[in-house]
């Protein structure tokens, strides 16, 4: 009998202890953070996506070699030596038109591995991490600053430039060639009978 | 008074009623129902140091109409080996039992659906529909988890039943009334002549009354919050044990019936438990209609005051919902059969022994 009005006595102050409780909490702060509209600061050595600053980029192609699972793909092409590229912040001279610069965020596994053997420090983490696609191809950022128009430019001057060395070591080498032609005319009509002092 | 009014307004009989039973619908369970549901979204988010819904309109306040408005464009399913008639008709059937129970509920002086003299006898009796409505969609979505909940649901409304009915005996021993009007008019003057203190009797006979009101109260209120499913007596619709109990397999405006029942039914209990122990529509300090010598203020601010009442009960479930764990199927009968019952009981005696000498 004792146990039953002890039964009674403790679920009733129970359950006012109970909503004593609870109706302290309808009055603390929220702990909810708005989202969108709020964020949270995050840590300072956060990794998110990645940015390349491609005015100190000189397209040395270390991080796309750092990176374990491919999603840095570089080209290059190189610079005439007329053309000045400028310099980099850090002073380094740029020698190469970086003609693609492409990371695949789809792949990329945030490891920023890539961040550390950058000699110019162009390539570092953002704290941008809400940038999901409807397409996967969309997740394939292009960083590169030339147009395809500069791009096909930059090759075709390459080409020419290229073309032209070419043709001149050709010539060159025809030049000599016929040089050695004639030398060797020469060489066979004035002592025609001493051909191992030649190849000495 | 609205009925007269009705009546002269559109001269036919007919008309009059049909537009005062749809009053209480259109007029109070339908905002009430959009009100509730954001305010138990909002009490229990504040209560979880949450801020519940913020995007809709100001502070979440369009949410509900946005959840109608979703509901509304839901499809309608209909299982395929369900009993289709009982399925359909379900929802129909629990709100028409908690919509019925509004019929004698005394809003204001001015407003009461129907002044009948068995009014508590009616509610009580026709909230009854609910439980075969429950039942019948329980059984007829033929699913293990609907059928659980149904069958918990009628041995739990059943048997909280018996409570209620005991401690509305108690009040009408004291009072002589089963009338809600009648009983509310009882109760006026200052909040000392509510029924949980003591009633309109004068002397020591009131002291001797107060503690038996007490424990009434508790138990009405008790048994009340069983009686329409709610937490901690919510293992009809227990979503952690059965989804969602009986209206599991529902959808679209269907599940919206069930939802409007519950909010319904919530506020039907609450406002009987202000108009049986809380003075119904009366106000606790006064009329300001009175003191200014303006009378048609006094019937307004006595639904202000019934609402105010009702809203503040149905706040206390949500209060209790979000303090107290569910109990199990054992404690929730030992609680009704070994503790309410009996405790009501004695306090009935104790009430008639008083009222008798």
């Amino acid at each position: 009998m004792k146990e039953y009005f002890n039964n009674i006595w403790l679920g009733l102050f129970t359950v006012f202890v109970g909503m004593k409780v609870t109706f302290k909490h309808l009055f603390t702060r929220s702990v909810t953070i708005q989202y969108p509209d709020v964020k949270l600061q995050l840590p300072e050595r956060e990794r998110n996506r990645l940015y390349v600053n491609m005015d100190d980029c000189i397209g040395c192609d270390q991080c796309a070699r750092a990176c374990p699972v491919n999603c840095i793909s570089i080209e290059t092409v190189k610079s005439l030596p007329t053309e000045d590229l400028g310099k980099t912040s850090n002073g380094k001279k740029k020698a190469l038109w970086v003609t693609k610069f492409n990371i695949d965020f789809a792949k990329c596994c945030y490891c920023q591995l890539c961040v550390y053997p950058c000699p110019t420090e162009c390539i570092y983490m953002t704290d941008v991490f809400e940038f999901s696609e409807f397409e996967r191809e969309k997740l394939d950022y292009s960083f590169t600053t030339l147009t395809p128009e500069e791009i096909e430019e930059k090759k075709s001057n390459f080409a020419a430039a290229e073309a032209e060395k070419a043709a001149q070591k050709l010539a060159a080498a025809a030049a000599a060639a016929k040089k050695a032609e004639e030398q060797k005319a020469a060489d066979n009509k004035t002592s025609g009978d001493k051909p191992e002092d030649k190849k000495e | 008074m609205i009925y007269d009014f009705l009546l002269k307004l559109t001269g036919s009989e007919i008309a009059a009623g049909f537009i005062q039973s749809l009053l209480p619908l259109f007029v109070f369970i339908l905002p009430f129902a959009l009100f509730a549901v954001l305010l138990e979204r909002k009490v229990s988010a504040h209560m979880q140091d949450r801020l519940g819904p913020m995007r809709t309109g100001y502070h979440g306040i369009l949410q509900t109409v946005a959840d109608i408005i979703k509901l509304v464009q839901k499809e309608d399913i209909v299982p395929t080996n369900s009993d289709k008639p009982l399925f359909n008709i379900a929802p129909v059937l629990v709100f028409t039992g908690s919509y019925a129970a509004f019929a004698a509920i005394p809003f204001s002086s001015a407003f009461i659906g129907s002044n009948i003299d068995l009014g508590l006898f009616f509610i009580v009796a026709v909230s009854g529909l609910v439980v075969a409505g429950i039942l019948m969609a329980g059984w007829a979505s033929n699913n293990k988890y609907t059928l659980l909940g149904a069958m918990r649901s009628a041995a739990q409304v059943i048997s909280y039943e018996i409570p209620t009915m005991l401690v509305i005996l108690t009040i009408v021993m004291m009072t002589g009334t089963l009338n809600l009007t009648t009983l509310s008019e009882l109760q006026t003057g200052y909040f000392w002549n509510w029924m949980i203190l003591g009633g309109p009797v004068a002397g020591l006979v009131k002291l001797a009354f107060i503690p038996s009101m007490f424990i009434g109260f508790v138990i009405i209120y008790i048994s009340t919050l069983a009686e329409v499913n709610r937490t901690p007596f919510d293992i009809p619709e227990a979503e952690s044990e059965l989804v969602s109990g009986y209206h599991t397999e529902y959808s679209g405006m269907k599940f919206a019936m069930f939802f409007l029942a519950e909010y319904a039914n919530m506020f039907a209990v609450s406002a009987i438990v202000a108009a049986v122990f809380f003075g119904g529509y009366q106000s606790p300090i006064g009329y300001l209609g009175n003191t200014l010598d303006i009378l048609w203020l006094i019937p307004i601010e006595q639904f202000f005051w019934f609402t105010f009442k009702g809203v503040f009960f149905v706040f206390v479930q949500m209060w209790l919902r979000w303090t107290l764990p569910r109990l199990r199927v054992d404690q929730l009968m030992a609680l009704c059969w070994k503790y309410l019952i009996p405790i009501a009981f004695v306090n009935l005696l104790i009430v008639g022994l008083i009222t008798v000498l």
